[in-house]
């Protein structure tokens, strides 16, 4: 259903991503672990065009986009295909938990107001935030913020979910209930793209791990293989670190 | 006579510089409102940096902030005509039209500052749930830039208003018009003068206490 190829990106003379190559199946959860800088979120955000790709093609469901000729149609089609979770939610500071989360609705799918603030309402009780819908995001902490920032992606009707670094942001205290939804959407069979640097979580509920470093993909697989088989230095040394800090 | 000074007459004069009030507020709320929608739409050029045309849009603002307003008022009254006689307009037309190129310019300015100080990310979450970028603006950076850039633009009205009073030297009938000939025909040059002042300082403490009124709703909002 996602199909990454050839593709890199680079700042300038840094190249930050270099020849990523990747499928990803519908209804399977990927996670990226990796070294902070390695290009993760780089990645992340050129799936969702947030940066452009100096090359390299995207497929995602049935929008297929070259980076070297690419049009803003194009772009914007490719969008709709994905939503992306914030490692600092970035809700819309403007409107409520409610309005978040239907805004995709009414604005970009055209649905009506009344109907897209029941779907938005639905979405909302089923991430526990029932009583807050009419809440600014300045009146939520930053775990609520979050789970809205999920529940705006939810609403989205993207066929996968990029998630950044969903957690990294939040004080120790909220990183359950946000983690908690994602499970959720695991077990409901979302197709998601998590970059974190939870690795319980990676091991928990990724169907495949990718390891990336120096902007490239070193190794993926099943989180057993990478956890407990790693076969490359690099990512052996990386797991080790990892684990001994959780 | 000459130096004794008529406080009876300010009172007078008062109550008929009023009924020239509204020609005065006229053209400053005209003025306003076509200034802010030209200024919307300079300042969306050069955000989005529309090609050729943003470079028009920033000589535009560079020319009308760098000269001076009587000079511009001169030029649109008096001078355009004489390049085509399509050019020719009532004084009061002119007045407004100079008062809008002008304040466009400096607007412009304060409300493309308000949508570039909106942090980056509420246009990026705007995109990544596959909105366009004018869906965007319409829907989530103007509204909070609206915030950023109401007392800045308030400021801008209340300088309109003063800044009406230079429509006399195109004829146009308004207070300062008025005071002017009341006082070359009564040669109490000090009280006409002060009574157009103390009318303009009342219509600025009147819309300073509006600004902060709205301010406060503003601030009040999210």
């Amino acid at each position: 259903m996602i199909k990454i190829s050839n593709l890199s990106k680079e700042f300038g003379k840094l190249a930050v991503l270099k020849d990523i190559n990747f499928t990803v199946e519908k209804g399977e959860i990927i996670v990226i672990i990796g070294p902070s800088g390695t290009g993760k979120s780089t990645l992340l955000r050129c799936l969702n065009y947030l940066e452009t790709p100096t090359t390299g093609k995207i497929q995602i469901g049935n929008v297929d986009i070259d980076a070297v000729n690419h049009k803003q149609k194009e772009v914007t089609a490719l969008r709709q295909q994905s939503s992306f979770v914030f490692q600092n939610y970035s809700l819309f500071a403007n409107k409520t938990a409610i309005q978040n989360v239907a805004e995709s609705l009414i604005t970009v799918w055209k649905t009506p107001t009344s109907e897209a603030l029941k779907i938005a309402k639905e979405i909302l009780v089923k991430v526990g935030l029932a009583d807050k819908l009419d809440a600014y995001p300045s009146r939520l902490s930053g775990g609520q913020q979050q789970r809205v920032g999920i529940a705006r992606a939810m609403a989205a009707k993207g066929e996968v979910i990029l998630f950044d670094e969903p957690t990294s942001a939040l004080d120790p205290e909220w990183v359950d209930e946000v983690l908690a939804v994602m499970k959720q959407l695991a077990v409901e069979r979302q197709t998601m793209i998590v970059v974190t640097h939870e690795m319980q979580f990676a091991k928990e509920v990724a169907d495949r791990v990718i390891f990336m470093e120096d902007g490239y993909i070193v190794e993926q697989g099943t989180p057993q293989q990478i956890f407990e088989q790693p076969q490359n230095e690099r990512t052996k040394s990386f797991v080790k670190r990892a684990l001994k800090q959780h | 006579m000459q130096n004794s000074f008529d406080f009876q007459y300010v009172f007078e004069l008062l109550p008929t510089l009023f009924r020239y009030l509204g020609v005065t507020m006229e053209m400053a709320l005209w003025g306003f409102v076509f200034a802010l929608i030209l200024a919307l739409g300079l300042a969306l050029v050069r955000v989005f940096k529309i090609p050729v045309i943003q470079h028009l849009a920033a000589l535009f603002i560079s020319f009308f902030r760098g000269t001076p307003l009587l000079v511009q008022l001169f030029l649109l009254y008096y001078g355009l005509p004489q390049i085509s006689p399509l050019f020719l307009m009532d004084a009061f037309t002119a007045a407004v039209l100079g008062l809008t190129l002008h304040f466009a310019a400096y607007m412009a300015e304060s409300i493309r500052a308000a949508i570039l100080g909106i942090d980056k990310s509420q246009m990026e979450a705007c995109l990544s749930i596959g909105m366009t970028r004018l869906q965007a603006m319409k829907r989530v950076i103007l509204p909070q830039a609206s915030r950023v850039a109401t007392p800045s633009l308030m400021n801008y009205f209340i300088d309109m208003i003063k800044s009406t009073s230079l429509a006399f030297t195109l004829g146009v009938a308004e207070i300062m018009a008025k005071a002017q000939m009341e006082a070359s025909s009564s040669f109490k040059f000090f009280e006409s003068f002060l009574a157009v002042a103390v009318i303009y300082w009342i219509i600025v403490l009147f819309f300073t206490r509006i600004q902060h009124l709205l301010e406060y709703k503003l601030n009040e909002a999210y």
